[in-house]
């Protein structure tokens, strides 16, 4: 049977572009049809703007990689037009184990929040991620919206110029010569955009290496996340088994440094590891496997004039804890509000700085994480190591241990606090829903927040006035009125009030928060209107 | 009568952990031992209750792996 991920979702085909005796100009780029250029090019198009997508390959990622989708990307998503497919056909998990040694030390359960349309988390093969992701532009492409993927499209050589950028692009049928006012770099950890700029990317290598596997099986085990420290049947080391849909377990084997890659990689070497961690009498079949060694690092600026880095290309981060795809989608649901507002002419070139500040401090706070949960998976130093088996001891007997057990924390949003398009707080609120804050979701009347919010700016006034529409200097903004009476379960109140009985908020089209305030005070708005539009 | 926290009580036990691993950083193992003995008596005099103290000695014994002495 041929797997999804080797069949050409987008194969090549010729292009007028190419048969142009002068080269044609594009709105927008997007080099790299991964989780992130994908997610860019679909936010783009259905703001109207038009879009290219270029990408060496023509299918969608080969073997899984990303499993774990978190509750904001999937928020994202569902702005995006795919998140309802995505969570349909994945797996919700909440439950965990943890094991050191030979025994169990605890088990756990994430409850998730209550009152959000989308669960904290859920495994889904990254393939079927990007194919939704494909269905959605097909989908937009018979509405009529200007977005295009060439498949096989190679960039080789990138021209930047004030106005504009001009790509090199290698072909089946030869190369052709493309332009665009503006290009958005996907093209992964290996960038070939960044390299050809000559940009940096600094960062830290782990020496380490990790056998990835993807078996098929049929078991009864069940949907859990079970992470083992210094298992019997991989000494000093980790692993890790999840569940994936259509009975696809992930399997993570850390093998250490010294290692002959291309050797362990075999199945006559894969195969026995499997064995010893899931027994002798289990069926199974190796859907994909490969051979990681993890890095954390990160360009020093994101946006190089007219083009601008996006996802894995600009900072890559170890997959403990599911911050790839998860903040590459992030990136761009940050940054495509801003650059359809400059192609429209409704902001000034200088927001896009905007998305630089936010989105390095985004993966400023990944790395963190992620070395962090690295540093206790693979202790680097004995004390380091003796220091985590204590934990890990203690944590068998002692709940105050536990949290101190570090096996990847799944992705959060970023808060951008400090940026330049925050207005001053205006409300004595919760601390969650400060400016710079993304907006979590809560139960309104049959449905949810997120749902309700119109796509570009908000107004969202919880029992205080203020105007249905308000135009500021090209930019409108809508109004979305609710009461706390709209949501008997409190969460509204307590998410978005705490003490204050009344509250008006300004929300950036990716539903990140500008300003509030407990009241409509038309000066102090239009001033928060120009800066979140990046006039100020 | 107070009793040993044993709930979680460190409201960032993340950053707590990485900077308890960065103290050690390049340290040799005669430092890093007497840098824990070091620390054992500052947190013991912090705490300052020989009851407290005693509980603590004795969940530290229990959470072994193996049986102690
Ligand atoms: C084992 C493993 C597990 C992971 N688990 C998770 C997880 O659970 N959750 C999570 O969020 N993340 C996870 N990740 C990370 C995730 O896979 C990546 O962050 C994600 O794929 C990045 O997406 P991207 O679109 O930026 O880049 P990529 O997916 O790498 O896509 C880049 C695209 O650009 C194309 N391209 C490259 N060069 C050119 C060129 N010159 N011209 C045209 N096209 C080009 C490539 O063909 C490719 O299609 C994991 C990664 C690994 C390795």
């Amino acid at each position: 049977m041929t797997k999804i991920f080797e069949v050409p979702l987008y194969a090549y085909e010729s292009s007028a572009d190419q048969a142009s005796a002068l080269p044609v100009r594009h709105q927008v780029i997007v080099v790299g049809a991964g989780p992130v250029g994908l997610a860019a090019a679909i936010d783009l198009a259905q703001q109207g703007v038009e879009v290219l997508v270029l990408d060496d390959n023509d299918k969608v990622s080969f073997g899984s990689r990303a499993i774990c989708f978190a509750q904001r990307p999937l928020e994202i998503m569902d702005r995006l037009g795919c998140g309802q497919t995505m969570v349909d056909k994945g797996i919700q998990w909440h439950e965990g184990k943890v094991f050191f040694d030979t025994r169990q030390v605890y088990g756990f359960d994430l409850q998730p929040e209550k009152g959000q349309r989308r669960p904290a988390f859920i495994n889904l093969q990254q393939y079927y991620f990007e194919q939704f992701l494909v269905d959605r532009v097909r989908g937009l492409q018979q509405q009529g919206a200007a977005i295009e993927i060439r498949g096989r499209n190679k960039v080789e050589a990138v021209g930047t110029h004030p106005d504009h950028v001009r790509l090199e692009v290698e072909t089946p049928e030869g190369p052709y010569i493309v332009e665009a006012d503006w290009v958005i770099a996907c093209d992964g950890a290996g960038s070939s955009m960044r390299s050809m700029l000559g940009k940096d990317f600094h960062g830290r290598v782990f020496e380490d290496n990790f056998l990835i596997a993807d078996v098929v099986m049929q078991s009864d085990l069940p949907s859990e996340r079970w992470f083992w420290f210094d298992p019997p049947f991989n000494r000093g080391q980790s692993a890790l088994l999840h569940k994936q849909p259509d009975g696809v377990w992930r399997i993570d084997l850390q093998l250490g440094w010294d290692i002959d890659k291309d050797k362990e990689k075999r199945p006559e070497n894969v195969i026995p590891r499997i064995k010893a961690m899931l027994g002798d009498d289990i069926d199974f079949e190796i859907d994909w496997v490969s051979i990681y060694t993890f890095q954390c690092r990160r360009m020093e600026r994101f946006r190089h004039d007219r083009v601008i880095f996006a996802g894995d290309s600009a900072h890559q981060v170890s997959p403990f804890g599911a911050r790839g795809a998860n903040s590459g989608v992030q990136d761009t649901d940050n940054l495509c509000w801003k650059l359809s507002m400059v192609i429209d002419g409704r902001a000034p070139e200088t927001i896009l700085d905007s998305y630089d500040r936010e989105r390095t401090q985004a993966a400023d706070e990944n790395i963190s994480a992620s070395t962090r949960s690295t540093e206790f998976i693979t202790p680097k130093s004995d004390m380091s190591r003796l220091l985590r088996d204590a934990v890990l001891d203690l944590s068998a007997q002692f709940e105050f241990a536990r949290p101190l057990v570090n096996s990847g924390r799944l992705s959060t949003p970023c808060i951008y606090d400090g940026s330049p398009l925050n207005s001053a707080d205006g409300l004595n609120g919760p601390s969650n829903t400060r400016p710079g804050a993304p907006c979590p979701d809560a139960p309104v009347g049959d449905g949810f927040l997120l749902s309700k919010l119109n796509r570009g700016f908000n107004l969202l006034t919880i029992d205080a006035d203020a105007p249905d529409e308000l135009e500021v200097d090209g930019v409108s903004v809508k109004r979305l009125a609710l009461s706390v009476k709209d949501d008997p379960s409190l969460a509204l109140k307590h998410r978005y009030l705490g003490e204050a009985t009344s509250a008006v908020y300004l929300i950036r089209p990716d539903q990140h928060i500008a300003a509030r305030r407990d009241s409509y005070e038309e000066n102090a708005f239009r001033q928060a209107i120009l800066r979140a539009s990046g006039k100020e | 009568m107070t009793d040993l926290v044993l709930t979680p009580n460190i409201p960032q036990p993340d950053d707590f952990y990485a900077e308890l691993v960065a103290t050690h950083e390049s340290l040799s193992k005669e430092e890093s031992d007497a840098l824990n003995a070091r620390l054992i008596l500052v947190l013991a005099n912090h705490v300052g209750d020989n009851t407290v103290l005693k509980q603590a000695l004795e969940a530290a014994s229990q959470g072994a792996r193996h049986p102690l002495r």
